[in-house]
Order: structure tokens, then C-alpha cells, then sequence
């Protein structure tokens, strides 16, 4: 073997090993996890740990979805998630259209300060938002996590439009010559061809909702309203004050919570990237 | 007036009645409120700068800011520079390099709060991984959470293990620099060191100036973790060992939510606000010229 051939298997033979160290690292906590939720619980305190549960305790699952009502929970986090990807990506991509095709006054620097609210920090509007929603008579029901969502959430307009500025004109100019109106325009022409997009934004929307853990916890106070995010927190509560901590549970409860993410990121890995460096692309 | 400007206005009219509905009358009003004494029930009571006096003198304040300003000057240099090195590692074309690369971004795409309890068992002082893998390196590990010198330190920790999210704006940065560039350099003699500082760094520096805003906006307004890990069973118990994982969202949280001090909370929202503006418009400013932006200006 030449020198070079030799300088270079053994810089590959390197990454790899730093590669697979650093892996075995990052990963390791959630294999313990993934352990911890399939052991009896005197297992999980043993020491030294056993990392093969053996045999599974498939029970833990069912506890942790009976301990507290988690179908419920499930039920609502659809109910809030469903409603707000819908309405998000609807209400984005109108003003995402709205700023990409039409010439107006003002609306360069509409666009900016849509741009410097992304940048926001939402403590500062958070109080009087509870005061207004609770002068509603909105705290304790979903109005308060679903109902924003209808006015279009800053970066997927930003990404939309973005997305939109790429398409050609041609066929647009086509059907305005046909005579067909704007809406109808944004909803068989540009939707379609901006499929892409739309798939990020319901993928970032589902995510941001469904992992929500802020906005349930102001708003959804009696138990039985919470979504799964705040019942696993709710669980944490009667879990750690009751005596022996199970700890297998609340790593079974902690696993489902986790697992529609994951999947979702396996089937959509593409988008998460795309998502991602749009934002870092501004 | 013109049918295009009539119709523009329309499609964009969603976001800029959301824009002052629930951004722009919201944050009058807040700091409206700071102004006042108000709790939820009581129609608020103008004090002048009484809350911004308290604010001033309450120990419980500073003790957050200390807190606030230690995890993020610990935290968001060091996710920096894991983040670069994993990108930088993932950058390499081998084959395979797609299973690391979903491997270490995977931590960064889930659910703050199992995340949050997953921690809080691998810190469990005596059965968690983390003081076993110690005790069997023969040291014993600190009680972490329930230590006042460890506790910020281990969020620090855990919010190392999700730098994937950064690594991969790193890797698209990474990908985007020319081979040539890179080559040309090498035939002109630079090492590796010298390739990566000389060409790499300021070719991927708007990525490194969006993560590092990105980063010192997130780690300023933590909250999550120091609310699920550092919380007793009783409501009101977070904030960790002698308030050590006292963030200031969560003492904004704990005024007005808990407390119903809805005045004083609002001055104590305006502060952190001052402060996460003051350090974007600072991290802008001292990187302007030291950000180079491929054609030109941004």
C-alpha cells in the first residue's frame, strides 16, 4: 500500500472511531432510558444497573397510559394540534402571498417588522394576553392555544413567501388573463407548486404544538383538559410525591411522549433539515 | 385606491391584525402594567417607577439575572463549539455519515418536558447513569440538582446534548463552502489550521452569527427545564437549591402566575426584554464587520 493510501485509511479508521465515541455518548442516555422503562422497578435501582431487562416489563406501558387518564390526553392534544396546523399554514400562506405578489405602499416595511416580531421575546406580551383571554373567559379552554394561530405566525409567512419569490409567473399571469380571482390563484395555483413548503411548515407546527408545554400550562388548569406534554409534567408531580419513585413509568410515559416525534422526524427528515437552514439562511 | 394595493392589504391583513391584537396592544399594555400595582381581579393602580424601584433593590431579581447570565455565558459558547466540531465531523464524505448525522440531531427534535424527566433520572444522585458511570471511574459525582453549585451546571449539561439542532445550520453552512477555495489554499501551503480559520470560519460566519443570536435568546429565556427538573412536588418550590436555577422567565412566571403580581411581573418581562434586545443588537454590532456575507452586504 502507498504512503498516502495508508495517511488516509488511517485518518478515516480515526473519524470513525471519534464518530462512533461520540455517538455512543450522545445515544446512551436514551438506551438507559428505553432500559429503565422496561424493568421491574427494584431493577432500576440496582446496583450494579443490569442494562438487559430481562424479562420485559411490558406492564410499565400499560401503567403509564392508566395511572393517568393519557388517552384523554392524547384525544386533546389532537383536538389543539389538528385546528392549529390547519389554520397556521392557511393564514401564513395568504400573507405569504400576499407579500410576495403584490406591489403596495408600505409593504416593505410591513414585511420588516413581520421579520422583527420573529425576533420577539413573548414575556413581554404573555401577562396582558392572560388578561385579556381570561376577560373572555377563555382560560381553561383550547381558544387560547388555537385562536392565535389564525393570524399567521411570522417565520413560515417568511418561509412561505420565500418560497413563493422561487415560483415562475407564467402560469399566474395566465389565469389572471382567464379571469380568475386572486384566492382562487393562491389556492389551485400556488399551494400546489408550493407543496414543499407547506409540508415544512405543518411538520414545524405539528412539532411546536403537540411538544407545547407553556402555553398548556397557563391556559389548561383542570386535569382532565391537559395535553401530553403537561400531563407527563402532571404525572412527574404524582409520581415523585408518592414513595418509591417509579421511575420505570415515568420513562415508559416519557417514550410515548417522544415517539411521534421520532417517527415523524424519520419520515420527514428532509424537511426538518430544510426548515432549519431557511431560518439560518435570512 | 389601486386594486392590487386593495388586495394586497387583504391577503396580508391576518398577520397585521394578529400584529396588533396580540403582539403590538399586548406589549403597550404590558408596559402599561409595569407602571402600576394590578393584580388579575383589581383594575390596575398607577405607581410610577415604584416597580422599576422594587426591581432594583430585590435581591430575588439579581439572583435570576446571576443565574440567567451564568448559563448562558457558560452554555451558548460551549453548544457553540461542540456544535461546530459535530458539524465539522459530519462534514466528512464516508460513508454511513447519514446514520451520525440523524444520531446527533435527533436529541434537538423532542419534547422538552420528557427530556426534562429523562435528565432528572440520569442526575439522580444515587441511581442515575451519570454518578454510577462516575462511581465506577472511582468519583463520586455531585448531587447535581440538589446541589446549589451543581445545578446550573448540569442543565448546562443537558443542553450540550442537544447542540444537533446547531450542528446541522453548521453542516448546510459547511456544505455551501466552495471546494476550491479550500484546495486553493492548500496548494498554497496552509495546514489545516490555518485552512479552517482562514477560509472555512468566515465563509460559514452568518451561520455562526445566527446560532450564537439564536442561542443567547433561547438560553435567556430558559424555562422548561428549570421548571420540571428543579420543581418540588409543591407548586412554587422551583427554582432549585437556594433559587440556583432561579431563570428569569421562571421568576416572571412565579410573580405573575402564581403570585398574581401582574405590575410587577410586567417590569420584571421589561427587564429581560431590555436585556435579550441589548445582547442581540451587541452580538450584531461586534460581529458587523467580522461576518462576511457571500456578494456582498447583506
Amino acid at each position: 500500500m502507498s504512503a498516502p493510501a495508508a495517511a488516509r485509511l488511517t485518518r478515516i479508521g480515526t473519524l470513525y472511531a471519534v464518530l462512533a465515541a461520540l455517538g455512543a455518548m450522545f445515544s446512551v442516555p436514551v438506551v438507559w432510558m428505553l432500559s429503565s422503562s422496561l424493568h421491574e422497578l427494584a431493577a432500576v435501582f440496582a446496583q450494579p444497573y443490569r442494562w438487559l431487562p430481562v424479562p420485559l416489563h411490558w406492564e410499565n406501558y400499560v401503567r403509564a397510559v392508566t395511572i393517568l387518564p393519557v388517552p384523554r390526553f392524547l384525544l386533546n392534544t389532537v383536538i389543539i394540534t389538528a385546528p392549529v396546523m390547519l389554520a397556521t399554514v392557511v393564514s401564513s400562506a395568504l400573507v405569504a402571498y400576499g407579500f410576495a405578489r403584490f406591489r403596495f405602499p408600505g409593504r416593505d416595511a410591513l414585511f420588516a417588522l413581520c421579520l422583527v416580531t420573529m425576533m420577539l421575546p413573548g414575556q413581554v406580551t404573555m401577562i396582558p394576553l392572560y388578561m385579556l383571554f381570561s376577560r373572555l373567559g377563555w382560560v381553561d379552554t383550547y381558544l387560547p392555544l388555537i385562536v392565535p394561530s389564525l393570524f399567521g405566525s411570522p417565520f413560515y409567512i417568511f418561509l412561505l413567501r420565500q418560497f413563493f419569490l422561487t415560483i415562475p409567473r407564467d402560469s399566474e399571469e395566465a389565469a389572471l388573463i382567464d379571469g380568475a380571482s386572486r384566492l382562487r390563484i393562491w389556492w389551485s395555483i400556488m399551494l400546489p407548486q408550493a407543496r414543499p413548503a407547506v409540508a415544512t411548515v405543518l411538520i414545524f407546527t405539528f412539532i411546536g404544538t403537540w411538544n407545547d408545554f407553556f402555553g398548556p400550562l397557563l391556559y389548561l388548569n383542570s386535569p382532565e383538559k391537559a395535553t401530553l406534554t403537561l400531563g407527563l409534567n402532571l404525572m412527574k408531580t404524582q409520581v415523585l410525591g408518592s414513595g418509591v419513585v417509579e421511575w420505570n413509568v415515568l420513562m415508559a410515559a416519557s417514550l410515548l411522549v417522544l415517539a411521534p416525534n421520532v417517527i415523524l422526524f424519520f419520515l420527514a427528515q428532509r424537511h426538518f433539515i430544510r426548515g432549519l437552514s431557511m431560518g439560518a439562511g435570512k | 385606491m389601486k386594486a392590487e394595493t386593495r388586495q394586497g392589504w387583504l391577503f396580508v391583513a391576518p398577520w397585521v391584525i394578529g400584529f396588533v391584537l396580540l403582539t403590538a396592544g399586548p406589549m403597550i399594555y404590558s408596559l402599561y402594567l409595569s407602571f402600576t400595582a394590578s393584580t388579575l381581579l383589581s383594575p390596575p393602580q398607577w405607581i410610577g417607577l415604584e416597580n422599576y424601584r422594587r426591581l432594583a433593590a430585590d435581591p430575588l431579581f439579581y439572583r435570576s439575572l446571576g443565574n440567567t447570565a451564568y448559563y448562558a455565558v457558560l452554555g451558548v459558547p460551549l453548544g457553540l463549539l461542540l456544535a461546530l466540531g459535530l458539524a465539522l465531523l459530519l462534514n466528512a464524505p464516508v460513508r454511513g455519515i447519514g446514520f451520525f448525522r440523524t444520531l446527533f440531531f435527533l436529541p434537538s427534535v423532542t419534547n422538552a418536558v420528557a427530556l426534562s424527566l429523562l435528565w432528572l433520572w440520569l442526575l439522580n444522585p444515587e441511581f442515575g447513569l451519570l454518578n454510577s458511570a462516575l462511581r465506577a471511574c472511582g468519583v463520586a459525582g455531585p448531587l447535581w440538582l440538589q446541589s446549589e453549585a451543581w445545578a446550573k451546571p448540569a442543565l448546562i449539561l443537558m443542553s450540550l446534548w442537544t447542540a444537533g439542532g446547531q450542528a446541522v445550520i453548521f453542516l448546510a453552512a459547511l456544505q455551501g463552502v466552495p471546494r476550491e477555495l479550500i484546495e486553493a489554499a492548500a496548494i498554497d501551503g496552509a495546514g489545516v489550521v490555518r485552512r479552517f480559520f482562514a477560509v472555512t470560519l468566515p465563509m460559514i460566519s452568518p451561520a455562526l452569527l445566527f446560532n450564537l443570536i439564536m442561542g443567547l435568546v433561547g438560553a435567556l429565556q430558559v424555562f422548561t427545564q428549570a421548571f420540571v427538573m428543579t420543581g418540588g412536588v409543591q407548586p412554587g418550590s422551583e427554582g432549585g437549591p437556594n433559587q440556583s436555577t432561579l431563570f428569569i422567565v421562571l421568576y416572571v412566571y412565579k410573580k405573575a402566575f402564581q403570585e398574581f403580581e401582574m405590575g410587577y411581573a410586567s417590569a420584571l418581562a421589561w427587564a429581560l426584554f431590555v436585556l435579550i434586545v441589548g445582547c442581540t443588537a451587541l452580538a450584531w454590532r461586534v460581529s458587523r464587520d467580522r461576518v462576511h456575507y457571500e456578494g456582498g452586504a447583506a
